[in-house]
């Protein structure tokens, strides 16, 4: 591990001014503590907004506003949380283990990198990391790697859980930084590899997640299920959040599908959605549905396996939905 | 840098590299090796131990960034002579072979059985679930057994916590 | 009786390697190869040695003396030449680890690289017949006509089989902690199998004799074979104690541990089996091939089991090698038995499929009442008894033979059966007795990686000398005491105890205050006879139609392995067994980089052992087997039988299930849904 400094933020914008180029942000440190110990991160500032008072879990009128600091047990555990968005309680539940829930924290929980074998290791290429550098796992090991929305420089996914929940609840995230506060809506804080894989998300140098408010809860039942070979502490190979809502009439009010582990983002499957609002609840409708939205997918050799696998999950969790 | 920490009730004034982790502090410098390096990134638990009350893999932990915290390791579950019942209950079950990753698994277990709420398996949120050995599973998951001990850890846990 | 070390582990006072409280101790950080053949054009360490708090860097610059006829894997710095990538090139030593893991980061090395081979594939024209498979088999046997016996068959399958390298990933990652005396004697607290072995290798290695060097090993978190030969983790701190002139402490990360401290070879294994109407045997055929690095040969004995399990008039096995740009394989739990029996019991279910017969029933008619390669007799064999009350507590008669018909809402869910076999061996070992403030202590450099070796030496230190086992203490794990073997080939207990019996006789048959023993004689006056443990594993499966997961909810194992000494550790060891097996079926695999040479996946979160959350019910029990044959305690190994089976349970309840035979190790859900 490179050397460097420590300072602990005494508020958001003390971490915010703080900031240089070289510096990061240190949240529950799961996945940077890592990938520092890994070399693949190496900052020369740590700044620690862990123990900013950015913790809480508060109603904001009809919406949920969650501290960035917020650690992945107590967003999991929060009454609110698993009274109005299940969903969301049961994607954190569904990742790591509970040690590593106790430390993450929302914000982290979101900005963690991809597991892409090559992306871990300093010694092997990877465009992500070293611009320019080369994808090796296009030709090598791809197998849990994106199959929507890659480009030929990059085809990582995104491991998290909790986001691809918040890409289906449309949450927004709360952002401050050197230019002055925003607020960036799920899906959007992350991005498409392009020709920049460098970059997972659209945040600005500096820019400091504060929060993740949540829109009220879509109407009608939710789920969150996770694909994974082995039963617990595992990234996904697929997974996915779904609400779907049907009227008395039979047709399709309102659904949402987000996917995991598929793209370089938390895959929200807007095309389906289309499909679905406003049409009949049926098996074949959600069949249909999910082979439009992944007649986007280009697959590569090992990990073609993620589209019968997305296809029947969305086909399974939207029938177990439907009334 | 300097930091203050109190380990198992006793407190400690140090000087450490900003590299160090919680883990390498206790086993290189505190002399406390009760917490096991299995794997040093989060990804087998036989670090684990409580930050303030709370289990923790203390490899991922910076100590600079422990500051001021209570942590409790393996070394500090038994009171005096007194085994935890926990401890007790695993030797009893034979809850382990090599004994490596037992120190993480019983910091994990103490704690886990103060934690509210739901797991993976639960299958109402809204209710906090009883501890079926389901749950235990599912709640211990994050503590690799490479000797194969969980069906007799899973029988220590669910006795202890009885 | 609970283990004895039981206290001390659930305390966190159970000290291993990397733990001895040392004073002044530094730290060494191995750099690694980045090519996986070539040669060293130059070590560009400069930069590292101006970085703080490093004392040292070692590498083929200025190499460090060792024995000319060292072993090529411990041969650190000797040579400019790279075998595999990820090999030990460099080393740097430090104050602390933050330091020397950062200045080993600093070390440029600079190759001329070759091009490389490092997979193991079908029809590779490297192919050779080894003159041995491990320890000491012949590598081709050859009984009968096995196309004859094909030809005549009322059922035949022509099956092939692959598994992937697999890691032995002990929780407990290799380490060492050397120290020099001021008279060139050297201490190694080390993670080892055997200090005796260990002692040994690390002095004729480093050309000392072997008097000046001890090996302490008093814990070791698990080994699984990994820590069965002297890794270069050792030979390491050794050499970097020297250069630093300070006592220096080697403990390897996870990811190195997946690049030297060895693995299970992949395998490719062609099986062909013939029966009759009846399902009696008219062929068996098992030709395995795997791979070795270019270093050391290390072969295998993958097809072994067939010259062991079933009674067939013609029966052929073999084993194929090829040399490939790799680190070289090693021992990992049950060698041999556990990949090929893979193989051979999936064939055997796949016979039985094609006979319309019952598995356990087409075992059963096939058992042998004399090894089926060489016709030795057995020692005692009762497969046939583990199958029928296996089968019975599991509740194998309500099971429906036909396919992929069992449908709880997604799942399928099915049963298979497989048997197991592991060889019961003994070495010879010597072993001290004596009496201490009117208790005995029971001396002998046997190992406890989590075994419970000592808790069974204890127990039958107790029944020889006919006092409760309160009153015996023993001392293991270190090279001074007397030399045992290895805590390997399931031989530990059968050959550390039968010196300690024999310590124990001599004892009490003089003065009553000592005895020694050294079992080298009545170990070489064994009779001549086929000794073996057996088994039966049955699995329940459910297999997911939507994603193509599949869990476990339920094993069993049966196992007749002579006299039992302690039924809890016994328990243990089995389900322990069992629960790997259960993670080589389902989940365990390290890919090869044929791009870059080397290993990927090399951590915890990519390589995936099995997680509390799969493991439900594992349930093992034995048969109360008398077999006066073996040694005095009459007992038969069982550290590695466990493993052996599980995977073709397993895997045979996944075909009950939905109908589809997988063949490729693991069974993931990757492989599933390219069948659905």
């Amino acid at each position: 591990m490179k050397r460097f400094e420590y300072a602990r933020a005494g508020s958001p914008s003390d971490a915010v001014r703080r900031f240089r180029p070289g510096t990061m942000y240190l949240g529950g440190g799961t996945n940077l503590v890592d990938l520092m110990r890994l070399g693949v991160a190496e900052p020369d500032l740590l700044v620690d907004v862990s123990r900013l008072p950015l913790d809480v879990i508060e109603p904001v009128g009809d919406r949920l506003r969650v501290g960035a600091a917020v650690r992945n047990t107590d967003l999991a555990a929060d009454p609110l949380v698993r009274t109005h968005y299940p969903m969301l309680a049961r994607a954190v539940l569904a990742g790591a283990s509970g040690q590593v829930r106790n430390m993450a924290t929302v914000a982290g929980n979101l900005l963690q990198r991809t597991r892409c074998a090559y992306f871990q290791d300093v010694s092997r290429p990877c465009n992500k990391r070293r611009p320019g550098s080369g994808c090796p796992a296009i030709e090598g090991d791809h197998g849990n790697l994106a199959v929507l929305g890659a480009s030929g420089a990059c085809v990582a996914t995104h491991p998290s859980d909790m986001a691809v929940a918040l890409a289906a609840l449309d949450a927004e995230v709360h952002v401050t930084g050197p230019g002055g506060d925003r607020i960036i809506p799920m899906p959007g804080l992350h991005r498409l590899p392009g020709e920049e894989p460098e970059r997972d998300t659209v945040l600005e140098p500096g820019d400091l997640i504060t929060a993740v408010e949540l829109p009220a809860s879509p109407p009608g039942a939710s789920a969150y299920r996770k694909v994974r070979e082995r039963a617990s502490f595992a990234f996904a190979l697929v997974s996915i959040a779904a609400s779907l809502d049907v009227g008395s009439d039979g047709v399709v009010s309102d659904c949402r599908i987000a996917l995991g582990s598929v793209a370089h983002v938390p895959w929200r499957a807007e095309r389906a959605e289309r499909l679905l609002i406003g049409g009949p609840a049926t098996g074949a409708a959600f069949l249909e549905a999910a082979e439009a939205e992944l007649d986007q997918a280009r697959p590569l050799p090992r990990n073609a396996y993620k589209l019968p696998l997305a296809r029947n999950l969305i086909v399974a969790t939207l029938e177990e939905l439907a009334p | 840098m300097d930091i203050t920490l109190k380990v198992n009730g006793t407190p400690h004034a140090v000087d450490v590299d900003p590299r160090m982790s919680l883990l390498d502090l206790l086993r290189e410098r505190l002399g406390l090796i009760g917490a096991k390096k299995g794997c040093d990134h989060g990804q087998c638990g036989a670090c684990t131990v409580l930050i303030d009350g709370r289990r923790a893999n203390a490899c991922l932990a910076l100590a600079v960034a422990v500051d001021g915290s209570e942590v409790t390791t393996v070394e500090g579950l038994a009171e005096g002579d007194d085994l935890h019942p926990l401890q007790a209950a695993f030797i009893e079950h034979d809850a382990f072979q090599c004994g490596y990753c037992t120190p993480g698994q019983l910091c994990s277990a103490v704690a886990m059985l103060g934690e509210p709420g739901p797991s993976a398996v639960t299958g109402d949120l809204a209710l906090d679930p009883e501890l079926t050995p389901e749950e235990i599973r599912e709640r211990m998951s994050g503590n690799l057994c490479r000797c194969g001990a969980y069906v007799n850890i899973v029988k220590a846990i669910a006795e202890a916590a009885l | 009786m609970n283990r004895v070390e039981g206290r001390v582990k659930v305390t966190g006072l159970a000290t291993y390697a990397a733990e001895y409280p040392v004073e002044a101790v530094a730290y060494a950080y191995p750099v690694q190869s980045l090519v996986a053949k070539g040669r060293i054009a130059g070590v560009h360490d400069a930069a590292a040695r101006e970085m703080p708090g490093v004392l040292a860097v070692l590498s083929c610059e200025d190499p460090p003396r060792l024995a000319e006829d060292a072993d090529a894997e411990l041969a650190l710095f000797q040579s400019r030449d790279v075998a595999y990538r990820g090999q030990i090139v460099a080393a740097v030593v430090a104050g602390t680890y933050e330091n020397a893991r950062a200045a080993a980061a600093a070390v440029r090395v600079e190759y001329d690289p070759d091009d490389h081979d490092v997979a193991l594939r079908s029809g590779h024209p490297g192919f050779y017949r080894p003159d041995v498979v491990n320890p000491d088999y012949p590598a081709d046997t050859v009984k009968g006509d096995v196309e004859a016996g094909l030809d005549v068959a009322a059922a035949s399958v022509d099956v092939t089989y692959s598994t992937p390298v697999l890691h032995n990933n002990p929780m407990e990652p290799h380490a060492a902690l050397a120290v020099w005396d001021p008279e060139g004697r050297l201490l190694v607290y080390d993670s080892t199998q055997g200090t005796s072995p260990d002692r040994d290798t690390i002095a004729r290695t480093l050309g000392l004799p072997r008097e000046d060097v001890r090996v302490v090993s008093r814990h070791v978190g698990g080994g699984f074979g990994s820590k069965g030969s002297t890794r270069p983790h050792a030979v390491l701190a050794a050499l970097a104690a020297r250069a630093a002139g300070r006592p220096v402490k080697v403990a390897l990360t996870r990811h190195q541990m997946f690049d030297v401290t060895g693995y299970r070879t992949p395998t490719i294994q062609r099986l062909r089996l013939g029966a009759d109407a009846g399902g009696r045997l008219t062929a068996v055929e098992h030709v395995a091939y795997e791979q070795s690095s270019t270093l050391i040969e290390f072969a295998e004995q993958t097809a072994t089991p067939a010259r062991v399990m079933y009674a067939t008039p013609a029966l052929r096995t073999a084993h194929r090698l090829v040399r490939l740009d790799v680190a070289t394989p090693s021992w990992m739990r049950a060698p041999g038995e556990c990949p090929g029996m893979y193989a051979l019991e999936s064939a055997m279910d796949e016979l039985a499929c094609a006979l319309g017969m019952d598995p356990v029933e087409l075992r059963v008619v096939n058992d042998a009442d004399a090894e089926p390669e060489g016709g030795l007799p057995f020692s005692s064999r009762n497969l046939v008894m583990c199958l029928r009350e296996g089968a019975r507590r599991f509740g194998w008669r309500h099971r429906d033979p036909e396919p992929g018909v069992r449908r709880e809402g997604e799942w399928l869910v099915g049963t298979g059966v497989a048997a197991s076999t592991y060889p019961a061996r003994r070495r010879p070992a010597s072993a001290f007795a004596f009496v201490r403030d009117g208790d005995y202590v029971i001396q002998v450099a046997a190992a406890d990686i989590g075994t419970g070796a000592r808790t069974a030496l204890v127990r039958i230190a107790a029944d020889a000398l006919g006092v409760p086992p309160g009153q015996v203490h023993v001392e293991l794990g270190d090279s001074d005491l007397p030399e045992a073997p290895v805590a390997g080939g399931s031989m530990g207990t059968a050959s550390w105890g039968s010196a300690v019996v024999r310590a124990c006789e001599e004892l009490k048959r003089g003065d009553g205050k000592e005895g020694r023993a050294d079992t080298t004689g009545e170990v070489g006056n064994d009779a001549r006879l086929a000794r073996h443990a057996f088994g039966a594993q049955f699995a329940e499966v459910r297999v997911s139609s939507v994603t193509g997961e599949i869990r476990v909810p339920r094993l069993l194992g049966v196992f007749a392995a002579g006299r039992i000494v302690d039924p809890e550790l016994a328990r243990s060891q089995f389900i322990g067994g069992m629960t790997m097996g259960l993670g080589m079926a389902l989940m365990e695999e390290t890919l090869t980089d044929e791009e870059f040479g080397g290993f990927l996946r090399r951590d915890l979160a990519q390589y995936h052992v099995p997680a509390c959350a799969d493991v439900p019910h594992v349930e093992a029990v034995w048969l109360d087997e008398q077999d006066g044959e073996l040694n005095p305690m009459g007992s038969k190994g069982i550290g590695e039988i466990g493993i052996v089976g599980t995977a073709a349970a397993i895997g045979n309840a996944v075909h009950h299930a939905t109908g589809h035979r997988l063949r490729d190790l693991p069974m993931t859900p990757v492989k599933i849904l390219s069948r659905f």
